[in-house]
């Protein structure tokens, strides 16, 4: 099958600007060039590339938004949400490390076709060899001429800048992520206005996450019928699935969309020996449990929320039947309460007392009316009752985790202890 | 460093003001200047300029912070609103080396607490807390991105992976130069 992105990919000693342009790099860029922005727009679109940072909006449709033509604002913006820190989730990490350039790429195109003048990286400040290999990357591209003014002859002119963030979930939100590289406090802004009109410094902006950019190049070289049948299911091209936990080989890999989660299980040789798969969270902390019995559900963001769950990043965790379901909720939402941004009361106050609750109901120490509290809590902190997605992305593992694994919830309130620590 | 803030004046709501070509180096100055150059607003190098003092002094002081903010034309106190915000900014001192242990869900099911049992007892520290020979500061991180390959923990901002107790103690020999702890 086709590998558009990890063709490119090699962790040990990734290709540079020359090795990179010899298998086909800078292609699809310089077919871009020769369009018109509108017609690169269309061409994702037609492509139907959805965005790979976890909500699945169509990525063209999302670009149809930016004010263009002579009388746009001046500055506009393009930013590579490459924030990264879903538990669970490490695709980022890999494409950039693997493939610098393809990311670089994927920028150029996709602020071409916006319009923008200047591109971000916004990169989680853990992430210190992706920050060396792509500001590598950014030099030899400047230095070639594919960055800066007047790029390969034309009228197009592009700046390209690395910021390096130092560590707090919330960023990834784009709002927060748009105040953070304001220099502010990173907390999530009002919608609308939406960033694409009203952006970073006021201007428009397109957020995309780092993944769904490495996706441009392959589309501008082949065009968008080759790249709608990469994959037969509902959804378009291929993706990075992964898998970490008690499996036997943790790890990603690129496969069409629709792949089901059991063919990533059996990629990663299946659960550890002497384990079995009680539950597996599709794509990050953030998106509902599902069980073994959906494990043939194709990975496609419809056909998951289906089921009752998100494709979220498409980085699986698997729960193995020895690890306490009770203590895998408490640890997601302990992450989640100190990640909160603390701007609204339900997500501020109603995740620490979730945290509490499980602590106790971990402890042995738990009652029924602990349960209906958790119950309650779920609801106020769902969509709508809170300012952004960070709290009714904490909800989800929760409320299915209570629905699934009702039973060890009980078994912690009437044994008063948990069963998985004997 | 010297510990005496050189105040000139104090601000409406009794900041000090600093100077901060008497608190940061040419070095810092330079490195704080180009990232500004990157931004429409000075502001927006907060988080850079905040990187960069640290990786010079290894935390962020109340004079740091002072002459920061003046250097960015933004408030002491927006500032610290930024700066506390972040998880890998340090607004306390810390040791010669940093662990941030991941504590996140991937690295729970492969065990992380008894990675941090061992180092807290053989550091005879907790985490948030520094050795007492100022050595190593040890702190629980997020998620790290390398769940393939947990239990993961960052020291000094390398990547240390699929970590067990064997691993542990000869990073922690490494970083005593040698000597058995
Ligand atoms: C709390 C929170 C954290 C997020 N973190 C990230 C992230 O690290 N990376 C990312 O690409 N998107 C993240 N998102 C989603 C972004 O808000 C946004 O939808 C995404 O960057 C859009 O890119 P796409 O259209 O290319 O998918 C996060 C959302 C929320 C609510
Ligand atoms: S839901 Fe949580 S993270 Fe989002 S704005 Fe409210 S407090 Fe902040
Ligand atoms: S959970 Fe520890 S590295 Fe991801």
């Amino acid at each position: 099958m086709h590998k558009p992105l990890s063709q490119y990919l090699d962790l040990a000693n990734p290709q540079n600007l020359q090795a990179y342009q010899s298998t086909g790099g800078y292609e699809g860029f310089t077919n871009a060039l020769k369009m018109q922005p509108q017609e690169v727009q269309q061409q994702v679109s037609d492509a139907k590339l959805k965005g790979r940072g976890g909500a699945g909006f169509m990525t063209g449709m999302k670009w149809s938004f930016v004010p263009m033509g002579e009388d746009a604002p001046k500055n506009k913006y393009l930013v590579c949400n490459a924030d990264e820190m879903e538990p669970g989730t490490f695709k980022d990490r890999w494409l950039m490390e693997g493939a610098p350039h393809l990311l670089i790429e994927g920028m150029m195109i996709a602020a071409y076709a916006i319009g923008a003048d200047v591109a971000y990286i916004f990169l989680r400040g853990e992430y210190r060899l992706c920050a060396t290999r792509l500001q590598q990357a950014i030099d030899e591209a400047q230095a070639a001429g594919l960055l800066g003014d007047n790029i390969n002859g034309s009228q197009y002119s592009l700046k390209l800048h690395l910021h390096t963030s130092a560590g707090r979930y919330i960023c990834g939100e784009e709002t927060a992520l748009i105040n953070a590289l304001e220099g502010k406090r990173a907390n999530p802004r009002a919608k609308p206005p939406f960033p694409q009109v009203v952006g970073l410094f006021g201007r428009p902006t397109i957020v995309n996450n780092c993944e769904t950019l490495c996706n441009l190049p392959g589309i501008l070289k082949n065009g968008a019928d080759w790249y709608t049948q990469i994959s037969d299911g509902a959804d378009t091209g291929s993706k990075i699935f992964g898998i970490s936990g008690r499996v036997k080989n943790a790890g990603l890999w690129e496969l069409p969309m629709g792949t089901s989660a059991r063919h990533i299980l059996e990629l990663a040789g299946g659960m550890q020996d002497g384990l079995t798969l009680r539950g597996w969270l599709p794509g990050g902390a953030s998106t509902d449990f599902l069980l073994a019995e959906h494990l043939d559900t194709p990975m496609e963001y419809d056909a998951i929320a289906k089921v009752g769950s998100r494709m979220g990043t498409g980085v699986i965790i698997a729960l193995d039947d020895q690890h306490c379901p009770v203590g895998m909720i408490l640890n997601l939402l302990q992450f989640f309460a100190q990640e909160s941004c603390g701007w609204c009361t339900p997500c501020r106050d109603g995740l620490p007392w979730a945290v509490e609750i499980l602590t106790r109901i971990e402890a042995g120490q738990g009652s029924q009316d602990d349960l209906d509290v958790l119950q309650q809590l779920c609801g106020f902190m769902w969509i709508g009752k809170t300012f952004c997605a960070l709290a009714p992305g904490a909800v989800e593992p929760l409320r299915s985790g209570m629905k699934y694994f009702a039973d060890d919830f009980q078994q912690h309130i009437d044994h008063k202890g948990c069963p998985h620590r004997h | 460093m010297s510990s005496v803030i050189p105040i000139q004046q104090v601000d409406l709501v009794g900041q000090p003001i600093v100077n901060y070509r008497d608190v940061l180096s040419g070095k810092e100055i330079a490195a704080i200047e180009h990232e500004c150059s990157l931004y429409e607003s000075r502001p927006a190098a907060a988080i850079d300029a905040l990187q960069i003092v640290q990786s010079e002094r290894r935390w962020i002081s109340d004079e740091s912070l002072y002459a920061i903010a003046d250097m960015l034309g933004m408030s002491a106190t927006e500032l610290e609103g930024v700066a506390t915000f972040y998880n890998l900014i340090y607004r306390h001192p810390v040791g010669e080396h940093v662990i941030h242990l991941c504590n996140s869900i991937s690295c729970w099911l492969h065990d992380y607490q008894t990675i941090t049992e061992h180092l807290s007892k053989t550091l005879n520290i907790e985490f948030g807390q520094t050795t007492k020979d100022g050595k190593i500061t040890l702190l629980p991180n997020v998620c790290l991105g390398c769940c393939d390959k947990a239990p993961a923990l960052m020291l000094d901002g390398e990547l240390v992976e699929n970590l067990d107790i064997k691993s542990i103690d000869s990073l922690l020999q490494g970083l005593r130069g040698g000597k058995n702890a």
